[in-house]
């Protein structure tokens, strides 16, 4: 028989046990474009992870993956977009409005 | 709109009153410097025109931030000078980013001022008129009639041959503006043939000339296309996307951009990055207007008098 601390103890780990199999789960990473730069330049991220930029300028930007596998609409100020990256490797991307703005995801 | 053909004294004040004296530079090709001329000379230069169109460039229609809440305002402004001018221009040409969103309200917003100064306005996209859905579909479809791919097309006025370029679409990363081959490829068919006395100007949005790399300020296969035109000898290059006024003289090659009517950018390195330049509500309108450009029958000698809002 367990005495009502031990209970409580239990309760309180409970949720926390339950909670393991979603630690697994990439959390969710940010990328910013302030003053026509996106930061950071490289983010790494595991497999499943979700990005959301976030256009924090005075004019549109987009996001375009250069081999296409990911295309944003225009961002206008504090616009965002989200992409889960499933696969393992390395996207780099563009602003297609704003090419000389380039960054990368490195998916591991 | 009535024409005022007053002799000088009169158009001199017309001038004055309308603060365009002192803000214009007037200067020729033919010693491959530009001479800055005075007031009264170029007054005096505008009275003997024979020919002179207007280009305007980066409305912006759509845009409300802090470097201008009003760009629809400042649009008619320009608009309003244009209407007032004493001599009617025989055109415009529009060096693109008539929006911002590449909206159909903004492009209904820019139709319904520009075409107040009832003049025909030979367009160009910029990269903010075709970030639609369908990337550049409603451009096409309201300014496109009659061009090639993306809408390129070059015609003759006044015994000048006039070529509107596109070098915003495709555009690669790391690169900066973009022709393409197929728009090259007409290009060289187009000015083939072609007497070299025949004066030319062409007008794109990005500066096919390398401004500031480092900000995309620049055309990576303009070289190509300065080639094929390079046997001409007067070349005008009119460009807009960098929201200031730029000028160069190489050899028989003039290029130089124009104002913005919506907001102003930072000169090159000068901040960073470019986005809109935010000076004060006094200062906005020296820093944004229009351009005219006159022919001289006769002459290989063209005058730009770049004209803000307010000196």
């Amino acid at each position: 028989m367990i005495t009502r601390r031990q209970c409580a103890i239990l309760a309180l780990t409970l949720p926390f046990a339950a909670s393991v199999p979603r630690s697994a789960r990439a959390e969710d990473a940010e990328v910013h474009i302030d003053n026509f730069t996106f930061e950071p330049a490289k983010l790494t991220v595991k497999a499943g992870t979700k990005v959301k930029w976030t256009n924090r300028d005075d004019i549109p930007h987009t996001v375009v993956s250069t081999n296409r596998s990911f295309r944003s609409k225009p961002m206008d100020t504090d616009g965002t977009f989200e992409f889960t990256f499933m696969a393992p490797g390395t996207y780099d991307y563009f602003c297609s409005l704003h090419p000389h703005m380039k960054a990368t995801v490195v998916v591991e | 709109m009535s024409h005022d053909h007053n002799s000088g004294p009169n158009r001199r004040k017309v001038l004055e009153c309308m603060t365009w004296a002192g803000t214009g530079v007037l200067w020729t090709l033919t010693g491959g410097v530009p001479r800055s001329l005075g007031i009264v000379d170029e007054a005096v230069a505008a009275e003997q025109k024979g020919f002179t169109f207007l280009q305007i460039s980066d409305s912006h229609m759509g845009f409300d931030k802090p470097a201008n809440p009003n760009a629809k305002g400042t649009l008619q402004e320009a608009i309003d000078r244009v209407k007032a001018l004493p001599a009617r221009p025989s055109f415009m040409v529009h060096t693109g980013d008539i929006s911002h969103l590449s909206k159909a309200s903004e492009f209904d917003d820019a139709d319904q001022i520009i075409s107040q100064a009832k003049l025909d306005v030979h367009y160009v996209p910029g990269e903010h008129d075709i970030i639609d859905e369908d990337q550049g579909k409603l451009y096409r479809e309201r300014y496109g009639r009659g061009t090639k791919g993306p809408g390129y097309y070059s015609f003759d006025a006044n015994g000048v041959h006039f070529i509107g370029l596109v070098n915003v679409v495709d555009l690669k990363a790391g690169g900066l503006g973009n022709l393409g081959d197929e728009q090259l490829e007409w290009l060289e068919k187009d000015v083939k043939g072609r007497s070299a006395s025949q004066p030319v100007v062409v007008f794109a949005h990005i500066p096919l000339w390398t401004v500031y790399p480092q900000w995309g300020w620049g055309t990576q296969d303009g070289e190509r296309a300065l080639g094929y035109l390079k046997k001409f000898g007067s070349l005008t290059v009119l460009n807009g996307h960098i929201h200031q006024v730029m000028q160069k003289v190489e050899g028989n090659v003039t290029f130089h951009t124009a104002r913005s009517t919506a907001f102003p950018q930072p000169a090159p390195g000068t901040a960073p990055s470019p986005g809109p330049m935010k000076v004060e509500d006094a200062k906005l309108r020296s820093m944004l207007g229009i351009a005219s450009v006159t022919f001289k029958q006769n002459e290989q000698r063209l005058a730009i008098i770049d004209s803000p809002l307010q000196s």
